[in-house]
This record gives structure tokens, sequence and C-alpha cells, in this order.
């Protein structure tokens, strides 16, 4: 459960994400590994979901990214439910409103660093038209602003080191502006250091593209620089019943 | 759509090593099919204006088959003479234009020897109506001096290197060795035909007198026992022939071909038949079809095994693509879109080996077309152009999104089981 920050008021009607009474086994054979009775997002949060390996984090960023479909229950964002929608509505609402980043090969080998920062824009009208009349314009300035020099632009992405592969990353999630940004543990392939400047960067830019942020990882210490936090090994019952078969 | 294509261009020729080899397995199983559509056109042609110009061919009763075999391809032997005063009637004629006599029966190194008049050089066409002409010397004279003259096809001169004066001597009887020669009267080479891609660049052409002057000391097909007639006096016998094998007959009107072709057959005092060249023709190539419709099928086959390959690549290389799909895919690339990407991948290549492949056809075709057109006889064309070609190609394509559909629904399957987070 998202524990509001003390004293600040309700900001919107309708949350930017909420869950209700989701239930999700990878086969049916299998006990549950989303067993979720509630929690909700607002607009403009930036939310830690901590949780050690094996409590189901993927799964769940898989539901809300309407990627998996939950056997019951709904997931919503930004008022449309998922579960009602077709797998190609599914995708198209995907592209068009989150950004995601993952832990690490999050870009395609055989493209250029721009051509990476472009692919949300390929696959929705949406995200095209938000970054502007010129999306590439908007993605190298995203670039820049991710501390990316321009003369990465045009190299293989192999030639990248991991925090490099990282920011570009998070410059394709941010391009075109989307309402959501879902980080899944995108820090954990960097020393201590970088992982610092990595998650100011991401921070700042969603503050500066208005974008709620959900940052999962296992590394607590990381907690403090969010507004919210959720634990999902409490929210998950599935994550503990799993525990207490164990 | 557009980037689709594009995405599965650059992630194809990120995987350029693999997939090329693929491509030109292909190119070179495209190569192949259309290279034996190419040859089995030409051969169908070629077979088929073997002879031109000419509206009857006469023999003994026969299956027309069987004559256009012998008369035509000089392929096995005749099993019944024509009597000369048969063709004598026939070319009488009044519907008919003109009557050349074809005997045949001895070779020469295997190749046969048609013995025949000054005519045969005069009406024989081939091809679009092609007549004959000489590459070198000139054609047999026909008179009595000039009996032991003799005028090669292209291919008897090519390959026993003869060339204008010559001395050569004929077996008789066709095919094999250890036949009986008429070492007696050597003949001396005078012309050498040009080159038609017809069974006249393997003959040997004598005149009929000559013929009848090789055998007149023969009887029952070997020399008479204490009877040899020197050259120099078989003028002083009578040369006239009295048997010929079958005879090429043009008609002043080809509209009556069906009435003479029945005079012919119905004649009275002997049995003879006249076939149609071209309907024999196209019966006599029935029966080579099924070979020609066997290397079609073969090198079908082969396609078959080169796109085999391509699955087997794409798929394999599918395993390490988890993660490139899992990003499309968390960037809005649906099941179908990752489908279109690998049939699309897999087209791209077929589409690449086809093209290729017809660069090597046309490659080949230029750079040994001349070869085996020496060889063969056959032309093999450089250009694209049949109907055939273009449905054949067709079909590869067709076959390759086929192939491309099988690594796609796999791919579907992965990612939908996946989702952003591939288990690797």
């Amino acid at each position: 459960m998202v524990t509001p920050t003390a004293g600040a008021p309700p900001t919107k009607a309708v949350p930017l994400l909420s869950v209700e009474g989701i239930v999700f086994r990878w086969n049916r054979a299998q006990q549950p590994c989303i067993d979720i009775a509630h929690f909700e997002v607002a607009a403009g949060e930036r939310v830690f979901v901590h949780g050690p390996s094996g409590s189901g984090k993927s799964t769940l960023l898989g539901l809300l990214g309407g990627v998996l479909v939950p056997q019951r229950g709904t997931v919503r964002a930004l008022g449309a439910d998922l579960s009602a929608m077709s797998a190609a509505a599914r995708d198209r609402f995907r592209v068009d409103h989150i950004g995601f980043i993952f832990q690490q090969f999050n870009l395609i080998p055989y493209l250029t660093v721009l051509d990476n920062v472009l692919l949300p824009c390929r696959f929705s009208a949406r995200r095209r038209a938000r970054a502007g009349s010129d999306p590439r314009v908007e993605a190298l300035r995203l670039l820049r602003a991710v501390d990316l020099t321009s003369d990465l632009l045009e190299r293989q992405v192999t030639q990248l080191s991991v925090g490099q592969q990282q920011r570009a990353a998070a410059a394709r999630a941010l391009i075109g502006r989307p309402e959501i940004i879902i980080a899944d543990e995108p820090t954990s392939s960097l020393d201590a250091n970088r992982q610092d400047r990595f998650l100011n960067l991401l921070l700042h830019e969603c503050e500066a593209s208005n974008a709620s942020l959900l940052f999962v990882s296992h590394d607590h210490r990381l907690a403090s620089h969010f507004t919210h936090e959720l634990a999902l090994h409490d929210v998950n019952r599935a994550a503990v019943s799993a525990e207490a078969t164990v | 759509m557009k980037h689709l294509l594009r995405l599965a261009v650059a992630s194809a020729w990120n995987r350029r090593a693999t997939l090329g080899l693929t491509m030109v397995a292909i190119a070179l199983s495209v190569t192949m099919l259309l290279g034996v559509e190419r040859a089995r056109v030409a051969a169908r042609e070629s077979f088929a204006q073997s002879v031109s110009g000419t509206d009857l061919v006469v023999g003994a009763r026969t299956s027309p088959v069987q004559l256009m075999l012998y008369a035509v391809f000089r392929l096995g032997e005749a099993t019944n003479n024509v009597r000369w005063s048969s063709f004598e009637t026939i070319a009488a004629n009044p519907a008919v234009a003109w009557a050349v006599p074809l005997s045949l029966g001895d070779s020469h190194r295997g190749f046969a020897v048609l013995a025949t008049n000054g005519d045969y050089f005069e009406h024989f066409r081939y091809g679009y109506q092609r007549p004959l002409r000489l590459r070198a010397g000139r054609f047999f004279s026909g008179t009595l001096d000039g009996v032991f003259e003799t005028v090669l096809g292209a291919d008897v001169a090519d390959s026993l290197d003869y060339t204008v004066g010559t001395r050569m001597t004929l077996s008789h009887g066709m095919g094999g060795t250890g036949l009986a020669e008429h070492a007696d009267k050597p003949f001396t080479v005078v012309g050498v035909l040009e080159r038609t891609g017809t069974p006249v660049d393997r003959t040997v052409h004598i005149s009929l007198q000559a013929m009848e002057a090789i055998h007149i000391d023969w009887q029952g097909g070997a020399p008479i026992p204490g009877v040899s007639i020197p050259p120099e006096f078989v003028r002083k016998f009578d040369l006239r022939p009295k048997n010929i094998t079958a005879m090429l007959i043009g008609l002043k009107d080809r509209g009556a071909v069906f009435r003479v072709q029945r005079s012919i057959n119905n004649m009275e005092g002997e049995p003879l038949l006249a076939v149609l060249p071209g309907v024999a023709l196209d019966q006599l190539w029935q029966v080579v079809g099924v070979v020609e419709r066997t290397l079609l099928a073969v090198s079908a086959m082969i396609v078959v095994v080169g796109l085999a390959g391509l699955v087997a690549v794409v798929l394999a290389s599918l395993n390490e693509r988890r993660r490139e799909l899992a990003i499309l895919r968390s960037v809005g690339a649906g099941p179908r879109h990752i489908a279109s990407l690998l049939v699309a991948e897999s087209v791209v290549v077929t589409m690449a080996g086809a093209v290729l492949g017809l660069v090597v056809l046309a490659l080949c075709a230029g750079v040994g077309g001349p070869l085996i057109q020496s060889r063969f006889g056959i032309t093999l064309p450089v250009a694209v152009g049949t109907i055939g070609e273009v449905q054949l190609l067709g079909l590869v394509f067709l076959a390759g999104m086929v192939a491309g559909s099988i690594p796609a629904w796999r791919a579907c399957r992965l990612s939908l089981a996946d989702g952003l987070t591939p288990k690797l």
C-alpha cells in the first residue's frame, strides 16, 4: 500500500495507476505469483517499489505495462481498464503512455544510439507528436540532458559502456513525454558512484517532463530519493505465501 | 510498416555472416531452378523446331513417333524401306511442291549417314524457316563424277576435327564398333554445314547414288565373297536407288495437308505412313516431358532445402534475440509486429537470394552460353522473360514467406511468454 505523504492533499480524483484485487499465475497448475488487493499511484508521484528477487517485481511490471493480463482483478492506467482492452490496444497504450528502462541490455544492438532513442516515436503517433516538430531534435536534446555527447550518437550500441547504455535507455523512455516511466532495476549494473548520478539525472528529467516514476529495486538505500515507497513484500500476498511454503 | 522493414533489414544486416551464407545457398538454388527452367524452354524450342517448313514426313508404316525418331532424329532404325517407285508416285502428286528422299542405315564413327539429293539442302528448314548454310566448301555435286563426296554437320566436323578435303570411310549399319567398313570406297569431305542445334549437326550427308555405289558389291548386309568392284568402276552400274527410308514433302498449298496425308496413307501397292511433323514432335515431347518435369521437381526440392536452411538459421538466432524482442515489445510492438519483423527478414533474405541467383544465372548464360550452345546446341537466353520464370520467382517468394512464418510463430510465442523480462 502506498502511504500518502503526511499532510499532502489528494491531487487528483483519478489515480495514475491503480490495481484492484489482481491475481496472476504463470500457468494454471502453479501457485499465483502476484496476489495484490489494492494499491495506487497518483500523478507526479515518484514511487520506490522495493522487493527482493522472487517477490514478483518483474511480473508486476508486466501487468502494469499491459504485457501480461491478470487472471482476476483489474489494472487501471490513466483511468483506462487495461484488462478490458484488446491485446493490440494494450500494445498501443503501453507505448503511448509508458516508458520502460530495464536492468541491462536496453538497446537494440543493430541500431545506432539515436535510432534506439527514436524507437517509441516509430511505434506511437502520440509519442511522435509530443516529441515536437522534429523527434530527432528532441532525441538529441534528451541525449545531451543525460550527458551523452554527440560523438556517441551514431556509434554502434555495443561500443557504449553499460552506464552510457542505461542513460540512452532513459532518453528513450522519456522521449515524447509519456505519463509514466517504469524503471526495472536500472542502476543495479552500475557502481555506486554512477548509481547516484544516474538516479539524479532520471529524477530530474522525470520532473522536467512531468512524468510519474515507478522505480523498482532491491536496494533499499535508494529509497530516500523517492516521495513514496511500496514494499512489494507487504502488498503481494503471494510472495508471503510462497515464502511460507519454502 | 516501413520502419518495421527497416528494422528487419538492419537486424538481418547485423547477422550478415550467417544470413549471407544462407542467402548464397538460396541464390544457388534459384540459379539452378531458373537454369533448369530456361534450359527446358530452350530445349523444347529447339526440339520443336528440328524440322520446319516440311508439311509431311513419309515412311514405311509404323508409329508416327518411331517415324520421327529415325527420319528426323536419326535414332533407331526403320523396320521397312519405301520403294523408289512410291517416292516417284508421291513426288508426282500435283499437290506436292517438292519431295526429298532420305536414305539411312550407314554410319561414320557413331554419326548417322544420310543419303539424299541436292534438293535436301534447298528445301530443308529448321528453327524459324532457316535454311541450311555452309560454313566451308560446297554442297555435294550429285553428279557421277562427284559420287564419293560428303557434306558434314557441324558436330561431326568439330568433334572429329575434319575439314574440307579430309578423306573418310563409312561403316555399314548404325551404332557400336565392329561394324563392317566400306573401306574400299573412301569419301572426300567437300563441305561443312553451319551449326543448327538440330540433328543435322550430327549427320554425314552423301548422295543417293553414293549409297547405292557403296553397296553394289554387298548382299544381305555383308560384302559378297570374292566380288570387289573398285570405286572407279561403279559409275558403269545403274546407281538409281531402289529403296529409300523416308521422305520429306512440301506442299504447294498447306491446306491440302490432310487430303495428301490420307491419300499417302491409303496408297495402294505399299503400306506407307505420312505424319505432320509438328503433331508427331508434340507426341514425342510428351515422352521427354517426364524428364523435364522431374528435373524441375528436383530443382524445386533444392529451393526447399535452401529455405529449410534459412528457417534453421533464423530459428537458431531467436534465443539470442529474446532480449531484443522484449525491448520491441516495451516500445509498443505487438506480436503481429514481431511476426511481421521475422517474416520480413526471411522475405528480404529470400529476395536477395533470388536476385543474386538471377545475376549468377545471367553470368552463367553470358559466359557459359556459347559453350552450352556449341556443346549441346541449346541457346540459353541471357535475359529474364518467360511467364514460367516469373511464376517460379513468385513461388520462391511465397515459399520464403511461408518459411519465414515458422520462426515468426515461434517468436510470437516466445515474446508472449517472456513479456518484458526474458528468462535467459
